[in-house]
């Protein structure tokens, strides 16, 4: 056999095993401790214990969805962030980017997903949902359609919808305390 | 008791004149190139078919091959890994598998396969995970080879491998030789754990599983891919709840195959068939047998100079694209100080043994050699004290008074992070 270990450096010696925490809960507590949220956001974690699980609740300040409390689960499993968390809306919400299943349109949740990006990223990209509902990514094309054709209808069933009224037929959910 | 037949000083009834004459070429003389520690002869042929222990992870299409060039060029105790059955869609390239072994454990059958054909080889099968299995069964062997596709499994093996490195133990530390195929690409390189880049180091560099835009999938199908997904991620959980879609239960993929093709049909795409269907749920990449002969050969080579150093093995990377014409290229991936699993700080660190955590992180903070600033700490599988989210700070705040003694145990360790820390830290505490 090769003599490996004569390549070790020494510096290494010193350094004993090392904690046998995965690398997807080192980067998760990472990312975690180091959320910088606005107001806006907030973590909930149903078991403490638990950091591959969560809901965010977002309540926007601004837009034509401020007033409301939007919740989203976040599920990491242990290939992250290799995989991107898996994340879904709670509630039924009238939303272009967003499906009657909770479902959500954002580019980083799939196709553009990057093991630097992390748990803010996705955060802060969710919120923007919000601000900028976006008509060309449509998951609800109701809602989508409404947006483009008629901005004033758009925003005043954004409301009714948030009171837990229903639009052409689909009861959403009362997202407002 | 008949005698064996003896050949050039071996005994064994297995060994027969000029059985290793080829291989004997390299190992009976040094060349100009081959390692100062190579000692030519006897010793070096003993060690690769007495005592040399090789184990070999997966044995599907790079598996297969890897066992059969390992056997052939001389290693005896050979034992292999794998948790899959045989699939009649294996037989095009997993050439130790027959129609009757379908169904079959595919470690089992290519034990026994190779015992049959390869006289006087051992090949010990494992028929199932490898996360089955604990420091001590990977501490036996000197050398691990993966034939995986699994990213998943690779991160755990390689992650385990690291965490075994023991600086009083120079046995503990195993080379790692991975292969990996795609189409008409691979790969394989060498891992001396905690010496060289790990398999974590180069994660970033992997192709990212396909996926499309979640609105195309769900307004304009173009491509039978988009019809799949459309029934696996849209449909699978409207229709079934929390029922959890298994990609390995041929029931399920059916349902998906149905629904995937109304939907084909609804948009007029062509394409979608079972196999699609599960070719793109489980990700299943192209395997084209003649690229794993190639990756299999090289993995096998170098085994073969780790095991008797008999020539220089890569360092450590060697890239194989064959998609434009044929283009390969060998460079040293180096280390990443970020690198979750062999990168960051290691610090052996003394403490009263009825010191607070508060007073740990003081003197976390205080030294000059870390430089932390806000530090969340834990030990594998509990909180210590979390700087962020709000929830987790008040959860984990009572912790700060609790003595360090009585969250981890003597020798134990402690997982640091910060956001002045570009990595992570690992602490190993000795309470005085
Ligand atoms: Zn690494």
């Amino acid at each position: 056999m090769i003599k490996i270990w004569s390549m070790k450096k020494n510096e290494d010696q010193a350094a004993k095993k090392r904690p046998k925490t995965s690398a997807a809960q080192i980067r998760v507590q990472k990312d975690l401790t180091e959320l910088d949220l606005p107001s806006t956001m907030q973590t909930k974690f149903a078991d403490e214990a638990d950091i591959l699980n969560f809901e965010l609740i977002i309540t926007p300040d601004e837009g034509m969805y401020k007033g409301g409390s939007f919740e989203f689960s976040f599920n990491i499993n242990a290939n992250y962030p290799h995989e991107p968390p898996k994340v879904k809306c709670k509630q039924v919400i009238y939303h272009p980017n967003v499906d009657l299943e909770g479902n959500v349109c954002l580019n980083i949740l799939r196709e553009d997903w990057k093991p630097v990006l992390n748990l803010n990223s996705v955060m802060v990209g969710l919120q923007y949902l919000f601000l900028e509902p976006n008509a060309d990514d449509p998951l609800n094309k109701e809602a989508a359609e409404e947006l483009k054709r008629n901005r004033e209808q758009f925003v005043y069933n954004v409301k009714v919808s948030m009171r837990g009224g229903s639009i052409k037929g689909v009861q959403y959910n009362k997202v407002i305390p | 008791m008949a005698a064996a037949a003896v050949v050039n000083g071996t005994a064994s009834s297995s060994e027969w004149e000029g059985r290793y004459y080829h291989v004997d070429q390299i190992l009976d003389r040094s060349g100009p190139r081959t390692d100062p520690s190579f000692l030519a002869g006897d010793e070096v042929k003993e060690f690769l078919r007495e005592k040399c222990k090789i184990l070999v992870i997966g044995a599907g299409g790079l598996g297969c091959e890897i066992l059969a060039n390992l056997a052939l060029s001389g290693f005896k105790d050979i034992h292999v890994i794998d948790m899959d059955t045989i699939d009649i869609s294996n037989l095009n390239r997993q050439f130790l598998f027959r129609q009757k072994d379908v169904g079959k454990s595919k470690a089992i059958v290519a034990a026994e396969f190779i015992m049959n054909r390869v006289p006087g080889v051992k090949v010990t099968p494992y028929f199932g995970k490898i996360q089955d299995k604990d420091e001590d069964y990977y501490m036996q062997f000197n050398l691990i080879i993966c034939g995986l596709d699994s990213v998943e499994a690779r991160r755990w093996i390689n992650a385990t491998l690291v965490n075994m490195v023991d600086s009083d133990n120079p046995e503990s530390l195993k080379p790692l030789i991975d292969g990996g195929t795609e189409g008409f690409k691979g790969q394989a390189r060498v891992i001396l754990p905690t010496v060289t880049s790990c398999y974590e180091c180069s994660l970033d560099m992997l192709n990212k599983p396909t996926a499309f835009p979640i609105c195309t999938i769900a307004n304009t199908p173009r491509l039978p891919e988009h019809c799949i997904e459309w029934a696996s991620v849209l449909e699978w959980p409207k229709v079934h709840g929390d029922k959890k879609l298994d990609t390995d239960n041929p029931e399920h993929i059916s349902w998906l195959y149905q629904v995937a093709a109304a939907r084909a049909k609804e948009f007029k795409i062509e394409g979608v068939t079972y196999s699609l269907t599960q070719g793109v749920v489980k990700n299943i990449i192209p395997a084209i047998a003649s690229t794993n002969a190639i990756i299999a050969a090289s993995c096998c080579n170098e085994a073969f100079k780790i095991a008797t150093s008999s020539a220089a093995y890569l360092n450590n990377y060697f890239m194989l694209i064959g998609t434009d014409g044929v283009y390969s290229y060998t460079f040293e991936h180096e280390k990443r100080d970020d690198c979750p699993v062999c990168g960051g700080q290691s610090l052996a660190i003394t403490v009263n043994k009825e010191w607070t955590v508060e007073r740990l992180i003081d003197m976390l903070i205080e030294r000059q050699d870390i430089q932390v600033k806000k530090p969340s700490l834990s030990t594998p599988g509990k909180q210590i004290y979390f700087q962020a989210p709000p929830q987790l700070e008040l959860a984990t705040r009572p912790n700060l008074e609790k003595k360090i003694s009585d969250l981890v145990p003597d020798g134990g360790e402690i997982t640091v992070t910060a956001t002045t820390l570009p990595f992570n830290l690992s602490l190993r505490v000795k309470y005085t």
